[in-house]
């Protein structure tokens, strides 16, 4: 039976109950001397609301219930010899589903089989029949009682907009509860990790080794954050060093220099690189870049390699710039004309203006820029994944293979290892080290970039 | 001539310092101005570049070497019984498993055989050479005649022509994809098929043809030659509508409360700061909530269209609210008290004035947030989507791929000479869509902005 029914019995059960109540509604109005105190729609609305949320409590109750009866039902009909062995019992309890709804199964059908798959039939007529019969007869209910209380006092309007208030209020709620689930539910996975791993080994350690969990809790490895985030902090500074020169004099030049045609142009087209995805980041590293440092490093007799921090720093460092500048754009054009049109009365050049008066003027608001840059460069997973070699080892070359936090986190969970052990659950502690430490760069940012802005209004 | 006064010649000091220093500081202003327009058009090299090298890999992979053969579906090769017949009083299970009986006789016929007999008719030298005609056609192709007879019985006995897609291999060589001077010892092909490449190709009897089944097909580790698309194509579509249908409503009822109803207390600020939090944390992290959340606890299945969706949900809520709050706030208060001005309650001048007027903006809010998750690949790896999956989704349940998935998929391929240009062809796909997307959301700011 299609799902497609109740939402249409629903549906119609709703049209038919709105119009009662504008019918009503309408009716009690003429019968009255006074206004009423809502609109016709209203009073409509109200009784489908009644009519709605016994309904599809109904509903609710149906759907959480009917798997878990129907199941008790047809284990009830399993001999006690299949029902011992797991395998058997799952492929007997398929086979009687199957039967029941009307596919058949292949091959003879035994005894219990058929009569299983014919009390789930008769347990699927009724229950279904049942569902529909109280939700309509609920919902009937509902509408007939709101449809009693219609009079010109009856304050509709406001009951059905304390209605559409407790659903704009869930909806923001889910906000919080995203919040609250990233928070429990990669704390609870990490504090199970440190329960097989000392908090300080973890965080001050200074050799990645996880091991495989087949080798069980003997062969435990050795979890060092340390040389993955040496790894994802020696990154961010070449992406920095890319992103924040290019960004930032970018963002002067097209907000002080450039005239409104070449801005018009140059604007969006350096934006498209923010909107690339990081997959595509990642694939022009491997493809284009490494190789291509490689060969450059041949050239001039450094041994660099083609997947290294260097080139994934470089191509990461490309996917900010738009970050850098459209904020230090943003933060540059906010700073008062009264400032500049003071320099420029001093005799001073535009670039003198720029360099002693607005980027002064703005540096905090640049520096929370920066501050989320940083933040997302940390954060970054796909261009790390492809391009930074996955070698978890302290070294100081940024022309050597790096690994980070997040590719750390992408192998240990996408292996086949058990997701209890201790080789899965690290991807969660690393996910909660790499939570906290964007959260704090976030934090900062805001607080400087508000700050900041509450000095000229 | 009268002594100049003190102050006169502090004047003149000043003034030749002063005309001193110009030189210097116009150089300056210039390489000033030099070193901003040098960084724009570093950033415009960048994009260029980027576009550059993906459409030059990608857009030989648009086209595929294909074999256009006469192929005889010779009746003594193929000895199956008539095609089974549903007759009633048979379950629906017992008929499909006598038609699976008869599919499976299908599967044993000597394919290999038909292919070189089709061959055979375009190079006589290939009839006593099974060995290298097996590496000249893709291998999902033998699977496709069979499928054409499964489909359709009748053709047994008949000659077709059809285009039958050459291995992967062959595709490599015939584009130079891989330098013909290396030693035979390192070629995938053997010198014959080389040879046989070549002298179709100036035949005619290869083309190279649209790639057809890069849109058509499902990913495959088989036959290389014609994996495609499709399945990380419906997989996107289904986590996308996912996403349409969850984050946007969510989104914009949440925006709604936040930004017309929500008194300004201190769970309203903590909402605020939440959201601009959120709109920060690192995608990754949003896979770790999904892996432990929706998988380890709800138990929905791996790999699910509908767990991507709702995680890519999730991640995208953020940018839909802060988009649609500015929405509502681009709209003025003096439509919102004139609406209360003539006795419409906050809720009505909420949706039957304030919304209407946002809906423009809070659309291009939605379609750049949808256009962000379409191209997000980590949080999607750590609930597996990063699986092998050769089926095209038919529920938001089913084992799926993704666009992005499906390109990280494709680099890690170890046949690098077929497989770079077509995972540049998949990203021209996804950037596709993303452009067409992001340049709807353009058109839609253009057609209903308003300057009030």
């Amino acid at each position: 039976m299609s799902s497609f029914i109740p939402v249409a019995v629903v549906l119609i059960l709703l049209g038919i109950a709105y119009q009662w109540g504008v019918s009503t509604s309408r009716k009690v109005a003429t019968a009255s001397s006074g206004p009423m105190h809502s609109r016709f729609g209203y009073h409509g609305l109200l009784v489908a609301l009644w009519c709605l949320i016994p309904a599809a409590v109904t509903f609710i109750i149906y759907l959480v219930f009917e798997p878990i009866i129907s199941d008790a039902i047809l284990q009830s009909y399993l001999p006690p010899e299949i029902a011992a062995d797991t395998g058997e019992s799952a492929n007997a309890l398929s086979r009687m589903a199957n039967i029941a709804s009307g596919f058949g199964a292949v091959g003879e059908l035994t005894g219990y089989e058929k009569a299983g798959a014919a009390a789930l039939e008769r347990f699927h007529a009724i229950a279904w029949f049942a569902a529909i019969t109280i939700a309509a007869a609920l919902g009937a209910a509902g509408a007939a009682v709101a449809r009693k209380k219609i009079s010109p006092g009856l304050r509709a309007r406001n009951r059905v907009e304390l209605a559409i208030r407790v659903v704009l209020i869930t909806c923001s709620a889910i906000a919080v509860l995203t919040t609250v689930g990233i928070v429990l539910s990669v704390l609870s996975e990490a504090l199970r990790f440190f329960s097989y791993v000392n908090p300080m080994d973890f965080l001050f350690g200074t050799t990645w080794n996880p091991r495989f969990s087949s080798t069980g809790t003997g062969g435990q490895g050795d979890f060092g954050l340390l040389p993955l985030l040496w790894g994802t902090i020696m990154i961010t500074i070449i992406a920095m060093m890319v992103a924040v020169p290019v960004g930032l004099m970018s963002a002067i030049y097209l907000s002080e220099y450039a005239g409104p045609k070449f801005r018009f142009f140059a604007k969006p087209a350096l934006e498209i690189l923010a909107g690339i995805p990081t997959i595509v980041y990642g694939i022009f590293a491997i493809f284009t870049v490494g190789p291509l440092f490689a060969s450059v490093g041949d050239a001039i007799g450094i041994n660099i390699m083609a997947t290294s921090a260097f080139t994934a720093g470089v191509v990461m460092g490309i996917m900010i710039i738009p970050f850098v500048s459209s904020l230090s754009d943003d933060i540059i054009s906010q700073v008062p004309k009264a400032m500049r049109d003071g320099s420029y009365g001093l005799g001073a050049t535009q670039s003198e203006t720029i360099r002693k008066v607005l980027l002064p003027a703005a540096l905090p608001g640049i520096v929370g820029a920066f501050l989320l840059a940083i933040s997302r460069a940390i954060g970054e997973t796909m261009i790390v994944v492809l391009a930074a070699g996955n070698s978890p080892v302290l070294t100081g070359n940024p022309f050597e293979a790096v690994s980070t936090v997040t590719v750390t986190i992408v192998n240990q969970l996408t292996g086949d290892t058990d997701f209890a052990s201790p080789q899965s659950l690290v991807a969660f502690a690393l996910g909660l080290t790499l939570f906290i430490i964007t959260l704090i760069l976030n934090v900062m940012a805001i607080y400087i970039v508000r700050k900041y802005r509450e000095q000229y209004e | 001539m009268a002594a100049q006064s003190a102050g006169e010649i502090e004047r003149n000091n000043t003034r030749a310092q002063v005309e001193a220093s110009i030189g210097r500081r116009r150089r300056n202003e210039a390489i000033f101005k030099g070193i901003g327009l040098g960084a724009v058009l570093i950033g415009l090299t960048f994009v260029a570049v980027l576009f550059g090298s993906i459409f030059y890999k990608g857009i030989p992979a648009f086209t595929q070497a294909t074999l256009h053969l006469p192929v005889t579906f010779d009746a003594a090769i193929i000895k199956v019984p008539d095609r089974p017949q549903q007759m009633p009083g048979v379950s629906d299970a017992d008929y499909q498993q006598e038609l699976y009986a008869w599919q499976r006789k299908l599967v044993f016929v000597n394919w290999n055989k038909i292919v070189q007999n089709a061959f055979a008719t375009v190079l006589p030298d290939a009839a006593d050479n099974a060995r290298d005609v097996g590496g000249m056609v893709a291998s999902a192709e033998k699977v496709r005649l069979r499928d054409m007879v499964a489909d359709d019985p009748s053709l047994i006995g008949t000659t077709q022509d059809v285009a039958l897609v050459a291995a992967a291999n062959i595709d490599v060589w015939l584009k130079g994809n891989i330098d013909r001077d290396l030693p035979q010892s390192m070629q995938q092909l053997s010198a014959r098929q080389q040879q046989w490449a070549d002298a179709l190709y100036d035949r005619g009897v290869i083309e190279m043809n649209f790639s057809s089944t890069l849109f058509t097909n499902v990913d495959s580790r088989s036959s290389p030659a014609t994996a495609g698309l499709l399945g990380a194509i419906v997989g996107s579509v289904m986590m996308m509508l996912v996403v349409m249908l969850f984050a946007v409503p969510v989104g914009v009822m949440a925006a709604v409360y936040l930004e017309e109803f929500a008194p300004r207390n201190w769970f309203t600020d903590l909402i605020e700061v939440n959201i601009n939090n959120l709109a920060a944390v690192p995608s990754i992290v949003f896979g770790l909530l999904g892996a432990a959340v929706f998988i380890n606890l709800f138990g929905l299945p791996l790999s699910a269209p509908l767990v991507g969706g709702l995680v890519l949900s999730l991640m995208t809520l953020p940018t839909v609210i802060i988009a649609s709050r500015a929405a509502l706030r681009a709209v003025p208060p003096s439509i919102r008290q004139a609406a209360l001005g003539v006795g419409a309650s906050p809720t009505q001048a909420m949706f039957h004035h304030t919304l209407p007027l946002a809906v423009p903006g809070m659309l291009t809010g939605a379609i750049i947030g949808v256009a962000q998750a379409l191209g997000e690949t980590a949080p999607l790896l750590l609930i597996g989507m990063n699986a092998f999956v050769a089926s095209v989704p038919s529920t938001p349940l089913d084992q799926a791929s993704a666009l992005p998935v499906q390109i990280y998929l494709w680099q890690g391929n170890e046949l690098r000479n077929f497989f770079e240009p077509r995972t540049a062809a998949a990203i021209m796909v996804l950037l596709g869509v993303m452009i067409s997307l992001n340049t709807l959301a353009i058109l839609l700011r253009h057609r209903f902005e308003r300057r009030w």
